[in-house]
Formats: C-alpha cells, sequence, structure tokens
C-alpha cells in the first residue's frame, strides 16, 4: 500500500509541470499584454510607456526564460507580484477570495447530497412511479436550465416583486451595525439564492448516480436473501442495499475537492459574489499571467489531489487495487 | 400537520408585512432644504484596482479617486479652468511658464498641511521611469519644475504647450507618507489619503468601498454623510439593484432609460438626468484602401448613411447626429461645416463621378472590381454590431456590398487595427475635455500602437494641429480647431456618426442636480437629502 502511494504521489511531481508548462504557454499565445489592456485606445499612454511597463515585467524577454523565471519563484511557492494595477502578491489576492468561494460550495454541495441522496433513494425504490418520473424530469431541468437565466428570474420574483431576498452581494452595507442574531440572518438571507440556485443545477448528477447505484445493490441476489428470510423492507434498503449502495457515491465526494476552488463566473457575476471564479476571469481578461498561474497551480494540484484521495478510497474499499 | 402549516403562513405573512413599506407619492415632492445625511450608494461593474489615481486607469478606480484627491486646477460646469488646490496662477509673458500660487489653509486627511512640496513630489514621481504609470506623457514636456515657497509653485516647458495648465489637474499626493517608500507597494494604494471632499474609510474586497464627508474639507463639508462605491458584475443585476432601492444611482442604457423604466413606481422613487456624453462613434475608413483613397466615394458613403435612422433604431432617439471630433456644447465646436444628410442620389452621383459603375448583379463595379468591403466591430459592442448591420442594408441600397466580422477586443486590437488589416471600422472615441487631438489626427502618428491607424495625412491639419497645441490663447486656439473641423468634414476620413446622450437615474431624495457639459458629479459636494426624506440613518460609531 504504502509503495502504491509513494508510487502515485511521486507521478504526480512532472505532472504539474506538465499541467504549469501548457498553461504558460497558451496564456502567452494569447493576443494582447498585461496592463495596455484597456490602454490601446488611450492617447495618454505613449509608446515609450508602453515599452517601460514591458521591460518591468520581463516581457521582453523570450518565453522560455520567462517560464524558467516563473519556475524559479514557483519551486519556492512563490507566485510572484500580481500584473495588474493592484501590484499585490498573487497569494493574498488568492487567500481574500478563496474562504468565499469553498465556504459557498461546501453548503451547496452539502444541499445536493442531502437532497439528492434522498431523491435517489426514493427513484430507485420506487422505480417508474409517477412521483420518480417528476422528479427526474425536476433534476434534469435544472440540469439543464441556464443557472443564469433562473437566478435572474428568481431575483426578480424575490428581490423585485416580493421584496422578500435582496438582490446581490454577501452582507448589506450596514452590516456592521447589527447584532450578531441580526448578522447571521442578513448572510442567510443574501445567501439563501445562490446556494439554492447553484445546488438546483447539481442535483441531477447525484441523485442519479445513487438512483443507478442503489438499483443495483436491489437486483443483488443477497437483497432476495434478506427478502426471503422475512426483513421488514425499511430495514433490507437500509441495512443491507443502502450501505453497498452509497459506497461509490463517497468516492464522488473525492472528485469533488478541486470543485471546491473553482467558482463559477457567471454566477459569481450575477450575484456580485466576489470569489474565485470572477478572479480568474478578470485576471484573464487583464492578461495577468502570475494570477493566472497561481490559481491554476493551485486547481491543478487540487485535481490531483482529488483523484489520490478517491484511488485511496478505493484501495481502501477495494483490496483487489491495492495489490495491483 | 395543521399546526405547522399555520405557523408557516404566519411567518410569511409576517415577512411580507416586514418587507412592503407603504411609500407616500409626494414625499420626495418636497425640495426641503440644505442639511447634512444621509448615505448615497452607487454600483460599479468593475472593481477599483489601485487608488493612488496615476497608477491606475480603470474608471471606478478614477471615480473613488476624485472624491479623496483634489489637483492644482478642475473644470466648472461648462469645462472653464478654475482652481481647486492653487488660489489662482499666472502665466508668464513668453508663454513658458505657469506659476501656482496655492491655498493656504488645506490640511490632508491625516492633519498635516499641504504645501507645494506635494506638488514637487507627485511631479518627480510621474516622471520617475520607475514609475509605472500611464500618464508620464504630458509632464515630460516640463523643463524646469521649481517649488518657489510653500505655497508657490513654477513650472516651466520648453514650448508653449496648451493642455499644459490642466495637466496639473492631476491628483495631488501626499508626500509625507510615499516619499520614503516605493509608491507600487505602498500601504496607499489600497487605504489613500488625499486632501478631498471624503475621507476613505473602508474597502472590502470585490464588495464595495466606502468613504465618509471630510469635516474639515477646504470647500465646506460636502452635505452627504457618505458615499458607498458597491462592486456588481452584472449590469443586468445592477438594474434590480436600482429598481429595489439597493443603489441610489446608475447610468442607464438607452432601452432602460426609454423603456424599462417608463412605469410610475420608478418615475416616483427615481429622476432621470440626460446630458451629452463625451464620446462619438464612427466608421473609420483604411485610408490605403485602393477605393477609400477617393475623398468622394467616402463623402458618397456618408450620403448614403442614415444617421437619424442609426440614433433613432439602436439608441431609441437617445442621442444626436455628430459630425466632427467634439460635441456641441464644447467651446471648441464648430457646427457650421459640411454636413451629409441622408440622401442616395447625392452619394451615386459621387460614386458614378468616381468611375463606378452598376454591374449586372446590381453590385458597384470599378475596373473590374466589385465594391465591397468589411466592417469590423469589436465583440460585445451590441450599439456598434447594429449600427454595422444598419449602415450594411442603406449601403447594399447603392449597390455597395457589406460584410460584418464580430472579434474579440484583443485581437481586434493586436491582428487588425494594429497590423492596418482593416477596410472599415466601427469604432468610439472618448472626448477630451482639452481639445487637443493630436494624437489621433497628426500625419506623424501613424506607427504602430498608435492612434492615426486609419493613415489620415493632410499638411494644413498637421500645422493647424501643432500650431493649436501650442497656442494658450483660446480666442485663437478656437480657430484653428474650427479650421480644423471643416476639413475633417470635407475630406470624411470618418464617418461621424453620433454623440450618444448619458442617461443616469438618481434617487428622487437627492436634490441640487444640475446637468451640465461637464456632466453630473461636478456639484457634488453640493447634493442633499432634506430631513423627513433621509433613507440612511448612520450609527454613531462610524460616524466621523
Amino acid at each position: 500500500m504504502l509503495r502504491y502511494l509513494l508510487k502515485r504521489c511521486f507521478f504526480m511531481i512532472p505532472m504539474i509541470f506538465g499541467i504549469t508548462l501548457i498553461s504558460f504557454v497558451i496564456i502567452h499565445l494569447t493576443p494582447g499584454e498585461p496592463d495596455v489592456m484597456g490602454g490601446e485606445m488611450n492617447p495618454k499612454v505613449t509608446k515609450e510607456v508602453r515599452e517601460r511597463i514591458r521591460t518591468l515585467y520581463g516581457l521582453d524577454k523570450p518565453l522560455h526564460i520567462q517560464y524558467y523565471m516563473w519556475v524559479k519563484r514557483f519551486v519556492k511557492l512563490d507566485f510572484g507580484i500580481s500584473f495588474s494595477q493592484d501590484r499585490r502578491p498573487v497569494i493574498d489576492k488568492i487567500k481574500e477570495r478563496i474562504p468565499v468561494t469553498i465556504s459557498i460550495n461546501l453548503l451547496s454541495m452539502s444541499l445536493i447530497f442531502l437532497i439528492g441522496i434522498p431523491i435517489g433513494i426514493y427513484c430507485a425504490r420506487y422505480k417508474d412511479s409517477i412521483l420518480d418520473k417528476g422528479l427526474t424530469a425536476f433534476v434534469f431541468a435544472g440540469y439543464a436550465a441556464p443557472t443564469f437565466w433562473i437566478a435572474l428570474l428568481l431575483m426578480i420574483f424575490f428581490g423585485v416583486y416580493l421584496d422578500w431576498l435582496p438582490i446581490s452581494g454577501l452582507k448589506s452595507f450596514n452590516y456592521e451595525e447589527f447584532s450578531p442574531i441580526g448578522k447571521v440572518f442578513d448572510l442567510t438571507k443574501h445567501l439563501a439564492l445562490p446556494i439554492c440556485i447553484s445546488a438546483f443545477g447539481g442535483l441531477a448528477g447525484i441523485s442519479r448516480y445513487m438512483k443507478n447505484s442503489l438499483l443495483e445493490v436491489l437486483r443483488q441476489e443477497y437483497i432476495v436473501t434478506a427478502y426471503a428470510k422475512g426483513l421488514p423492507e425499511s430495514m433490507v434498503l437500509r441495512k443491507h442495499a443502502l450501505r453497498n449502495a452509497l459506497l461509490p457515491v463517497i468516492t464522488i465526494l473525492g472528485l469533488s475537492v478541486p470543485g471546491l476552488i473553482g467558482g463559477s463566473v457567471i454566477f459569481e457575476s450575477i450575484f456580485s459574489i466576489p470569489g474565485m471564479g470572477q478572479l480568474f476571469y478578470m485576471s484573464v481578461m487583464s492578461r495577468d499571467y502570475p494570477t493566472i498561474m497561481g490559481i491554476l497551480v493551485i486547481g491543478a494540484f487540487l485535481t490531483l489531489l482529488g483523484n489520490l484521495i478517491a484511488d485511496i478510497m478505493y484501495a481502501v474499499a477495494d483490496p483487489r487495487i491495492r495489490i495491483g | 400537520m395543521s399546526v405547522k402549516k399555520n405557523i408557516i403562513l404566519i411567518l410569511c405573512i409576517f415577512l411580507f408585512l416586514s418587507c412592503s413599506q407603504k411609500k407616500d407619492d409626494a414625499l420626495f415632492n418636497d425640495p426641503g432644504k440644505p442639511g447634512y445625511g444621509d448615505t448615497i450608494i452607487t454600483g460599479s461593474i468593475g472593481e477599483p484596482s489601485n487608488l493612488i489615481p496615476i497608477l491606475s486607469s480603470d474608471s471606478a478606480s478614477h471615480e473613488v479617486s476624485s472624491y479623496i484627491y483634489n489637483g492644482l486646477v478642475k473644470y466648472d460646469k461648462n469645462l472653464n479652468i478654475i482652481g481647486d488646490l492653487a488660489k489662482s496662477w499666472d502665466i508668464s509673458k513668453d508663454n513658458l511658464s505657469i506659476t501656482f500660487h496655492l491655498k493656504k489653509d488645506v490640511k490632508w486627511h491625516d492633519g498635516k498641511p499641504f504645501t507645494a512640496h506635494d506638488v514637487m513630489y507627485t511631479y518627480r514621481v510621474i516622471i520617475d521611469p520607475k514609475t509605472p504609470t500611464a500618464y508620464s506623457g504630458d509632464f515630460k514636456l516640463v523643463r524646469e519644475a521649481k517649488v518657489i515657497d510653500d505655497y508657490t509653485f513654477r513650472a516651466t516647458y520648453s514650448k508653449p504647450f496648451a493642455p499644459a495648465l490642466m495637466s496639473w489637474g492631476t491628483s495631488v499626493l501626499p508626500a509625507h507618507l510615499l516619499e520614503s517608500s516605493d509608491i507600487t507597494a505602498s500601504p496607499l494604494t489600497r487605504k489613500p489619503v488625499g486632501t478631498g471632499r471624503y475621507i476613505f474609510k473602508e474597502w472590502i474586497a470585490g464588495d464595495r468601498v466606502l468613504l465618509s464627508a471630510n469635516n474639515n474639507y477646504f470647500e465646506g463639508r460636502p452635505y452627504i454623510d457618505r458615499y458607498i462605491m458597491r462592486i456588481i458584475p452584472d449590469s443586468a443585476t445592477m438594474f434590480l439593484e436600482l429598481k429595489q432601492y439597493g443603489i441610489d444611482m446608475m447610468g442607464l442604457t438607452p432601452l432602460q432609460s426609454v423603456r424599462q423604466t417608463d412605469y410610475p413606481k420608478f418615475k416616483r422613487e427615481f429622476n432621470k438626468f440626460k446630458y451629452l456624453s463625451f464620446s462619438y462613434v464612427y466608421l473609420g475608413y483604411n485610408l490605403k484602401h485602393k477605393f477609400f483613397k477617393d475623398k468622394g466615394v467616402r463623402q458618397a458613403i456618408s450620403y448614403a448613411i442614415n444617421k437619424q435612422e442609426i440614433i433613432d433604431g439602436v439608441l431609441l432617439g437617445q442621442g444626436v447626429e455628430s459630425t466632427g471630433p467634439f460635441k456641441p456644447d464644447m467651446w471648441s465646436y464648430n457646427g457650421n461645416v459640411r454636413k451629409y444628410e441622408y440622401n442616395t442620389e447625392k452619394a451615386l452621383a459621387l460614386l458614378h463621378e468616381a468611375g463606378f459603375k452598376k454591374g449586372s448583379d446590381g453590385i458597384l463595379e470599378k475596373d473590374g472590381a466589385t465594391f465591397e468591403f468589411i466592417v469590423l466591430v469589436n465583440q460585445g459592442n451590441t450599439v456598434r454590431i447594429q449600427c454595422a448591420e444598419l449602415i450594411q442594408k442603406r449601403l447594399s441600397e447603392i449597390g455597395i456590398k457589406v460584410r460584418i466580422r464580430v472579434i474579440e477586443w484583443a485581437s481586434f486590437i493586436n491582428e487588425f487595427i494594429d497590423k492596418k488589416n482593416f477596410e472599415a471600422v466601427i469604432l468610439g472615441w472618448t472626448i477630451p475635455r482639452d481639445p487637443d487631438i493630436f494624437d489621433i489626427w497628426h500625419s506623424s502618428k501613424q506607427g504602430k500602437k498608435e492612434l492615426n491607424f486609419i493613415s489620415f495625412e493632410n499638411k494644413e491639419v498637421d500645422e493647424l494641429l501643432v500650431k493649436a497645441r501650442h497656442t494658450l490663447n483660446k480666442e485663437e486656439r478656437k480657430k484653428y480647431y474650427f479650421r480644423i473641423q471643416e476639413i475633417l468634414a470635407e475630406e470624411q476620413p470618418y464617418t461621424f456618426l453620433f454623440i450618444p446622450y448619458a442617461n443616469v437615474a438618481v434617487h428622487r431624495r437627492f436634490k441640487g442636480i444640475e446637468p451640465a457639459p461637464a456632466g453630473l458629479m461636478h456639484n457634488f459636494e453640493k447634493w442633499y437629502v432634506p430631513e423627513g426624506q433621509r433613507r440612511h440613518k448612520i450609527n454613531a460609531a462610524l460616524s466621523p
């Protein structure tokens, strides 16, 4: 087992460098350069200014040297200073936004599991009933409908028409003046729509997974045995079927780890949530290479880590993988 | 079960009642008396990047900075230059140096006095090659800058330079806080200290910036206590926030202004203001193109385009026809130039004169080449794309085939504009407050990344531009710009299309707003909310 683990970890290193190399090259291939972006049509930005800024960023050097310089900093875990006009360390910019994205993703993921698993179980148990078909239609509608459209409709309904929920942002502007309970209430009100909508989109995957895996298990002979020995149905479902059916679902958790830091641009823009999606989008639009690379590296690392965790979970569950 | 249902019902009713406040129709009609209080909340699509204004070039940063800092001079509502931190200034007889006499009672937000040394520091840091600023161009022309005493500052140029005076409207930075450190790493980039009307309080990344009124402002404390800029990256969301009173002020698109805000509840709560924006949209020709080289062809196209139709159809009437590079309420504007009303006969006559004949398929031909060209438009700008479609239709009527190509901004600039790899293009310019348009029209500005990308060359315009640039007398300068506009109207290197109106909705409780050629915000410190109409009470802990 240990040898297997070490081997996996070792293979992650060239993988990370491969990913960074490819990302680095692709980003630099896109037309446009940092800082001059948006200043293209500004008469005050003279030619000398452009040249000066290019030298300042080291953009006048050949690409492989730029990559070498980046790697040299990266191995010391230094992501460098952002090319955008605020010139802050990349790591600060990421640190500032990660908590918001992670907490929102955690909340919506819990909601997905809390609602999706029961839906899956119900649909498997009462397969082909009217409610099963209704629920299937519901979760697929959530999967298929564009988030921004649903978000806008609900914002108009709950925000403008009913005036129950705030439209965007995370806190009211006078948040600091509230009592602690008021603060919690204020946050809940702001988060209700974004979390429900993002959960709505994710229900389909998890409930389908649950349903299929439970159906699979219910066909097994030991379930027939359990019924045959006269166990009540709820007992058969809970004790025998569900436990086995949940195993593959749990591995999905491992695969969801990288998704935790990725935010959706459209979604975050619509709700004015200062998360990772927006940061990434902004840095791509302004060709802020260090920030883009920082986010990509963290994303790549988490993806690899997620795969590793999923593999370990499989290995724990299934001895055949451990040996192989 | 029924108990549970009842509880939910009661909760719903409670929520409903607590949220819907009754609105009094006449409440905001009373102009009341000016008084201190209330908060204004605005929205911004982008987040400010850097609150030391010389280091940033985005509009959100500059908007916030404009409340925090002052320049030596500023524009009044009619775009005349008046003193800001400078009490007065003298221009030497040879027009080469400006001596500023500074106001003496000005204090930085941290209580230290403002002096000529701050001006000197600002100048030095802008021209420092290590400072990554986009605004050093105008200041490089200064031959000598000198602090004469604590309240007198002199800048000397080697040649008279007309935009010189206004270039000193740049935000003056506090020397005592910045001098000893690297400006790009200074804490002031996120916690600015200025001399302005508002004091910086708080910036929550990605969420909002909060400023509060400066009690010791040298022109008197502004009436509105707090200014909040919320960052709302999606414009549809911002519009919903406006409707729900989450923000008090927002610039509206033509569609929003004409159709989507035309209902009683909105009118009860908001005033809409309108002024000509500082920009125009044009159809630019590549003057190296075999057909567009000919002035007659360009004039013909200008006759064939129905500008009023574009304004009515695309802008829903929210704009005026443009005849040149300035807007009608500026002193440099010349309205008496050649105009191109919609007239297909004149257009066709000019094209025949240029040697074009109708071919068998109805498309104009000259020397075997059919008259067709591609108009480039940048992606995401619906107004310009729709303009292109209307132009395409009108030109097809006289036998010119137009194709439209929509391209993402970065490649639009890098692959097409910079390489002069285009036939015609629809773009817009910001109209500068000072009429110096040297960079756009002078024949020397045709290099890579320079702005005369259509390759316009006209000896007389070149001379006039240089003369106008080095003349400080306004009347004389005006004559030069009037002549330039006549030539441009005759030459039609662009077909000038329109100047859009800026439409701004402001909540009706704000009084004292005066739209002017300079826009809306020129007298912001005089805006007020009468007592009894105020919405936001301020907690003692937060007031300055």
